[in-house]
C-alpha cells in the first residue's frame, strides 16, 4: 500500500477522500484545505475528523459552555480552571483536588461490560494526569425502565464493568445514582467521576515545551480497538439498520491501568516530567496535538517507534486507536533514563516517540516520509464553533399546562400505606444494593461515607482528617419540564447531599447528556440548562470546574430526557464529624428544616402512581439553599445533630423512611396540615435532622438565626413508621419497609 | 522494639498500604517489601495483602506465587515465622501449598461488598490469639473469588483439627463449603482469610474495629516467642 505523504498530497490536490464518511462536512473539509493550503493526506484527515468530531471539539456547545467561565463566582478556591483534563481546586492545608464526571454513553450500549468499564479507565487517566493520586469514583447510571428486556440486557454488564475495572483499580466507589425512565431505553446513561489528591505544588499540566525534549509514550501497546469510536461512536445515534459497530468499542485492562498509575505516581514524585497527557478519546492524535498546542513550539513523532499489538496497523489506525491504558509524557533528555528506569520497575513499556521542536508545526514521519505537517493549534483548539439554532418547542407549553393537580391522591389510611409502600419499592427509590455491592467502597481505608448515604466521602490521606465529600445530582423530569430550573434544581441537590453530610460545597463539575443538537429544541434545552447552571453556579458561590457533554443521546428521532448531571464537592476539616442518615437511637427528635410548599409536578410520586410528567418543576431557591447548608454545616461542626438527611425524590415520607432503615429503628412523625403535601411533596431547599431533645432548641436558634423555618415534626424509636395527621393516622413496620425497599432490585435483576 | 511486619505489593496489590496502616495501628512496624526481591529485609512475619495481584489473570494468586518474594516466603513459613494472606494473599497462599484448598468464583458470579459477620473458632492461631473463643466479629468482605472449596476428606480433618479459624455467620456471601471464611496451616503460623480485618482498625473508616485483633494477635505471638 503506498504511503500518502504531504508530498503527495500537494501533488494530488483533487484526489478523492472519505471525508463524508470520517464524519466530517464539506465545509470542515474546505476549511482543513484552506488551513493546509493543500488537501490533506490520509494521515492528517485522520486526525483533524476524530479531533473535529462533537466529542472531541465540543464545536456545538463551546458557545453556550462559555458562561462557565464568564460568570465564575468571586472564588479564591480554583487552582486550575476549565479547559485542562480536569479543573483543581484548593481545599486547605496545601492539599489540591480535581475532579470530573465524565459520559461513556455510547459505547456502553453497544458493549456495556467494556463500555462501562473504560469508561473509569478514561476518567481515571484525567485525573492522573493533572498529577494526582486518584482517590475515589462515583457512577451516575442512568437505565430504561427497570423492566424492560433491554434493561436486562445492558445493566448487568454496566455494573459488572464498572465494579470489574474500578475494583481491579483499587478506587472506591462511593456513590452516584440509579435512575430509571423510559427515555434512557435505547440510550443509556453511564457516567462515570473520580476525584484525585496532590499538593499544590504538584500540579501537572499538558504541555510540551522545551525544544530537545523528548515525547514518551508509556503504557499498553497500540491495538486495533477503538479506532473511530470517538467519531463514529459518538457523534451518531443507534439505528437499526446501520452498520454494525461492536469492533470500535475499546476494550479495558485494568490490571494494566493499575500499574501504570503506580508508576506515573512514581515518576511524579520525581519530579522529571515537563508535561504530561493521556491517551483516551482520538488517541496519539489528541494526545500529540494537544501537548503540542500548549507548548511553545513544535513536535515531531516518528510513528513507527510506536508499539503494536497488531504489526497490520496502518498510520491512519495508528493515529486515531483508542487502545485503553496509555499516556504521553514531556521529558528532559536529561531525565530519560530514570524516567525509563521507574517504567522498567513496573515492567510498563515505554519509547521515545518524538521531540519537542520550534518549528510550530506537528510532523509525523512514517517509514521514512512525511504524513502529516499541521499547525497542532488548529487540530486540537482551532475546530470548527457552531451557533446551532435552538428554539423553545411548541410542544413545551402544552407540557407545562398539563400540571399534577388533578391527581388523585391517597384519602384513607390504606391508601397511605399503599402510596409509601408502592414508592418505597419502586426501582428509582429501591435499595440499590444488589449494585452498589458490586462495588469495593473500602479499598485505600479512607472511606468515612458511600451510598447510600446522602454524599460519599473521603478523607485526603490518611496522614489527616481533612476530606472531600461529592454527590452528583440530576432530577431529568424536572429539566424536561423547565430545562434552566431543572439544571439548577440538579445542582441543587447536589449542593444540599453535600452540606446534609457537614461538608461545605466548594466547586462543581457536570456531565450535560443531552439528545442531537441539530435537534432546535434539544438545543434549545441544553442552551437553558447550561445558562441556568451557570447563574445558579455564580449566586451559590461555587464555581464549574469542568465537564463533559454528551450529545445524541436519542433512540431514532427520540430524545433522552436533558439530563445535565451536576457533581458537587464539598470540604470538611475532619471526617468524623460526618453526618449519616441513620437514626441511632430510639427517642431523638426530629425537624425538618425548610419550607413544604404544595408541588408535586415532576415528582417521584406523580411519576410512579400515575405515570405522569408535566407541570412546572418546584421552584428553586438558591438563597434558601445556601442558608439550609449553613446550618447543617454548623450543626455537624458542632455536634448538634446526630443524623440528617436531604429531602428530594419521594419527598418528607422517602427520607425518613431511609432514615428508619438505615438506623434500623422506627419513627414517628406528627404532622400538621395536610398529611399529603407533607409527605410528598419535592419542595427544595429541605431536610430532616434528628437530634436530642436538650440539642432542640440550640438548633432551632440556629435556623432562626440563618432564617431556615424549622419545625419539630416526630420522634425516633419503635419499630414502624408511624404517620399521625389531623386526616389520617397509618403505620407501617420497618421490616415490611425493609422487605419491599430490598425486594425489588433482586427480583428483576438476579437470575 | 516493636515487630517488623512485612507487607508484600505484587503489581496489582490494592490494599497493601492499608494493611500497613492495620500493622502501624496495632503498634508494629510495618515494612514494604517488593515482589521483584527475595530479601525479606529481617521481618518478623510478614502479611500478603488483597488485590488483584497481576490482574487475576490466569486464576487469582496463580501468577504471584512465582514471585521471586514467596520462595523466601515460602521457606520462612515452614520455619515458623507468622505469615498472613487476606483475601487475594489467601489465594496465594493456597497456590503455594502452604493452605489446602482453593479460592473460585464466587456462587453468585458477581463481585460482593458487605460488612460479615464472622465467628472466630480458632483462637490459637498467630493471628487470632488475642480473640475469644467463638466471638463474632463484622468485618468487610469484598471478593469475586473468595468460595473456599477443598475436597470432603481434606474438609473434615480442617475441622477435626480445629484449622478453621473463622465461619460466615447468618449470610454465607460466597458459596464456602462449609461457611469457611479463613483457615489455618498444621503449626497455626500461616492464616489465610477472605475478609478484610485491615479495614475494620480505624474509628470512622469501616465497621468496627473487629480487625485489630488479628494484627495484636500476632505481635503478642512475636513477643511471647522471643
Amino acid at each position: 500500500m503506498s504511503i500518502d505523504t504531504t508530498a503527495q498530497a500537494a501533488d494530488t490536490p483533487d484526489a478523492q477522500q472519505p471525508w463524508s464518511e470520517l464524519g466530517l462536512k464539506a465545509d470542515e473539509y474546505a476549511r482543513i484545505k484552506e488551513i493546509l493550503g493543500r488537501r490533506p493526506t490520509s494521515a492528517e484527515l485522520a486526525m483533524y475528523s476524530v479531533m473535529w468530531s462533537e466529542h472531541c471539539s465540543y464545536k456545538s456547545s463551546k458557545v453556550h459552555l462559555r458562561q462557565f467561565g464568564d460568570k465564575v463566582p468571586k472564588t479564591d478556591v480554583l487552582l486550575v480552571g476549565m479547559g485542562e483534563n480536569a479543573g483543581v481546586v484548593d481545599v486547605g492545608d496545601g492539599y489540591a483536588v480535581t475532579f470530573k464526571v465524565e459520559s461513556h454513553n455510547h459505547p456502553s450500549y453497544v458493549e456495556p461490560y467494556q463500555g462501562a468499564a473504560t469508561g473509569i479507565g478514561g476518567i481515571v487517566r484525567d485525573i492522573l494526569t493533572m498529577g494526582a493520586r486518584p482517590i475515589a469514583v462515583m457512577d451516575p447510571l442512568r437505565f430504561g425502565p427497570a423492566d424492560a428486556p433491554d434493561t436486562q440486557r445492558v445493566l448487568p454488564g454496566i455494573v459488572a464493568g464498572i465494579g470489574g475495572y474500578g475494583n481491579c483499580l483499587g478506587l472506591p466507589n462511593i456513590g452516584g445514582e440509579v435512575v430509571f425512565d423510559q427515555s434512557y431505553l435505547g440510550n443509556p446513561l453511564v457516567n462515570a467521576l473520580c476525584v484525585g489528591v496532590m499538593k499544590h505544588e504538584d500540579i501537572l499540566l499538558a504541555t510540551a515545551s522545551g525544544t530537545g525534549n523528548l515525547v514518551v509514550l508509556f503504557g499498553a501497546k497500540t491495538g486495533g480497538d477503538g479506532i473511530g469510536g470517538v467519531s463514529v461512536l459518538a457523534s451518531e445515534t443507534f439505528d437499526a439498520d446501520g452498520p454494525a459497530k461492536r469492533p470500535s468499542v475499546q476494550v479495558g485492562d485494568p490490571f494494566t491501568e493499575k500499574v501504570l498509575i503506580e508508576c506515573c505516581l512514581e515518576i511524579f514524585a520525581e519530579n522529571i516530567i515537563v508535561g504530561i497527557q493521556d491517551l483516551g478519546g482520538a488517541g496519539i492524535s489528541c494526545a500529540t496535538s494537544e501537548l503540542a498546542s500548549n507548548g511553545d513550539g513544535g513536535m515531531h513523532v516518528i510513528l513507527d517507534s510506536v508499539p503494536l499489538r497488531d504489526a497490520t496497523l496502518s498510520p491512519e489506525e495508528i493515529l486515531m486507536s483508542e487502545s485503553q491504558e496509555r499516556m504521553c509524557a514531556i521529558v528532559e533528555p536529561a531525565h530519560l533514563d530514570r524516567f525509563m528506569e521507574i517504567c522498567g520497575k513496573w515492567d510498563v513499556d515505554a519509547v521515545v516517540i518524538g521531540t519537542v521542536n520550534s518549528s510550530g508545526r506537528l510532523t509525523i514521519e512514517w517509514q521514512g516520509e512525511q504524513i502529516v505537517d499541521v499547525p497542532p493549534r488548529t487540530v486540537a483548539h482551532e475546530g470548527p464553533v457552531y451557533n446551532r439554532p435552538f428554539a423553545k418547542p411548541a410542544s413545551q407549553d402544552l407540557l407545562a399546562a398539563n400540571t399534577a393537580t388533578s391527581l388523585q391522591r391517597p384519602q384513607s389510611a390504606e391508601e397511605f400505606v399503599h402510596t409509601v409502600l408502592t414508592l418505597v419499592g419502586s426501582p428509582n427509590l429501591a435499595d440499590k444494593s444488589w449494585i452498589t455491592s458490586q462495588y469495593d467502597r473500602y479499598v485505600l481505608g479512607n472511606t468515612a461515607s458511600a451510598t447510600p448515604e446522602d454524599a460519599g466521602m473521603v478523607r485526603l490521606d490518611d496522614s489527616t482528617s481533612r476530606g472531600v465529600a461529592i454527590s452528583t445530582d440530576c432530577n431529568a423530569r424536572f429539566t424536561m419540564l423547565n430545562p434552566y430550573l431543572g439544571a439548577q434544581l440538579a445542582l441543587s441537590e447536589a449542593y444540599r447531599n453535600v452540606a446534609a453530610t457537614g461538608a461545605r460545597p466548594i466547586a462543581v463539575t457536570n456531565c450535560l447528556n443531552f439528545g442531537s443538537p441539530e435537534d432546535p429544541s434539544v438545543m434549545w434545552q441544553f442552551s437553558e440548562a447550561v445558562t441556568g447552571l451557570a447563574d445558579a453556579c455564580l449566586t451559590l458561590g461555587v464555581p464549574v470546574t469542568g465537564g463533559n457533554v454528551s450529545f445524541y443521546n436519542q433512540t431514532g428521532e427520540t430524545a433522552i430526557l436533558p439530563t445535565p448531571v451536576v457533581g458537587v464537592l464539598g470540604v470538611i476539616d475532619d471526617v468524623h464529624t460526618h453526618l449519616s442518615h441513620a437514626l441511632p437511637a430510639d427517642g431523638l427528635t426530629l425537624i425538618v428544616l425548610g419550607e413544604t410548599k404544595a408541588e408535586f409536578d415532576g415528582s417521584e410520586w406523580a411519576h410512579v402512581v400515575h405515570a405522569h410528567l408535566g407541570g412546572q418543576p418546584p421552584q428553586p431557591d438558591l438563597e434558601a439553599e445556601a442558608n439550609l447548608a449553613e446550618v447543617l454545616i454548623t450543626a455537624a461542626n458542632q455536634g448538634l445533630v446526630s443524623a440528617a438527611h436531604d429531602i428530594s425524590d419521594g419527598g418528607l415520607a422517602q427520607a425518613v423512611v431511609e432514615m428508619c432503615l438505615r438506623g434500623n429503628r422506627g419513627a414517628t412523625l406528627n404532622l400538621t396540615g395536610d398529611a399529603f403535601t407533607q409527605l410528598w411533596s419535592e419542595s427544595v431547599a429541605r431536610a430532616v435532622v434528628a437530634l436530642t431533645a436538650e440539642q432542640a432548641a440550640e438548633l432551632l436558634a440556629l435556623a432562626l438565626q440563618h432564617e431556615v423555618p424549622a419545625e419539630v415534626i416526630g420522634t425516633s424509636g419503635g419499630t414502624s413508621f408511624v404517620v399521625n395527621a389531623p386526616e389520617v393516622t397509618f403505620s407501617i413496620a420497618v421490616d415490611q419497609l425493609r422487605e419491599v425497599h430490598t425486594a425489588t432490585l433482586p427480583a428483576l435483576f438476579d437470575h | 522494639m516493636s515487630s517488623r511486619i512485612g507487607v508484600v505489593t505484587f503489581p496489582g496489590s490494592l490494599d497493601d498500604r492499608d494493611a500497613q496502616r492495620a500493622i502501624a495501628i496495632a503498634g508494629g512496624e510495618p515494612v514494604a517489601l517488593w515482589h521483584g526481591t527475595t530479601n525479606l529485609s529481617g521481618i518478623d512475619a510478614v502479611v500478603l495483602p488483597g488485590g488483584f495481584s497481576y490482574g487475576d489473570y490466569l486464576r487469582a494468586g496463580a501468577i504471584a506465587r512465582f514471585s521471586p518474594i514467596m520462595s523466601s516466603v515460602i521457606d520462612a513459613a515452614k520455619s515458623g515465622m507468622p505469615v498472613f494472606g487476606i483475601c487475594n494473599g489467601f489465594q496465594v497462599l493456597c497456590e503455594s501449598h502452604l493452605l489446602p484448598g482453593a479460592l473460585t468464583r464466587n456462587d453468585h458470579l458477581h463481585f460482593i461488598c458487605r460488612d460479615q459477620k464472622l465467628r472466630i473458632e480458632n483462637t490459637t492461631s498467630a493471628f487470632t490469639s488475642g480473640f475469644d473463643t467463638n466471638q463474632e466479629i463484622v468485618i468487610p468482605l469484598k471478593n469475586g473469588e473468595g468460595s473456599y472449596i477443598a475436597d470432603e476428606r481434606t474438609l473434615d480433618e480442617l475441622e477435626a483439627t480445629g484449622r478453621i479459624i473463622a465461619r460466615y455467620v447468618d449470610v454465607n456471601p460466597n458459596g464456602s463449603r462449609r461457611d469457611i471464611a479463613g483457615i489455618t496451616n498444621e503449626a497455626g503460623n500461616v492464616v489465610g482469610l477472605m475478609p478484610h480485618p485491615e479495614h475494620a482498625v480505624e474509628a470512622g473508616f469501616g465497621p468496627s474495629l473487629d480487625g485489630l485483633a488479628f494484627f495484636t494477635s500476632v505481635l503478642s505471638t512475636l513477643v511471647n516467642a522471643s
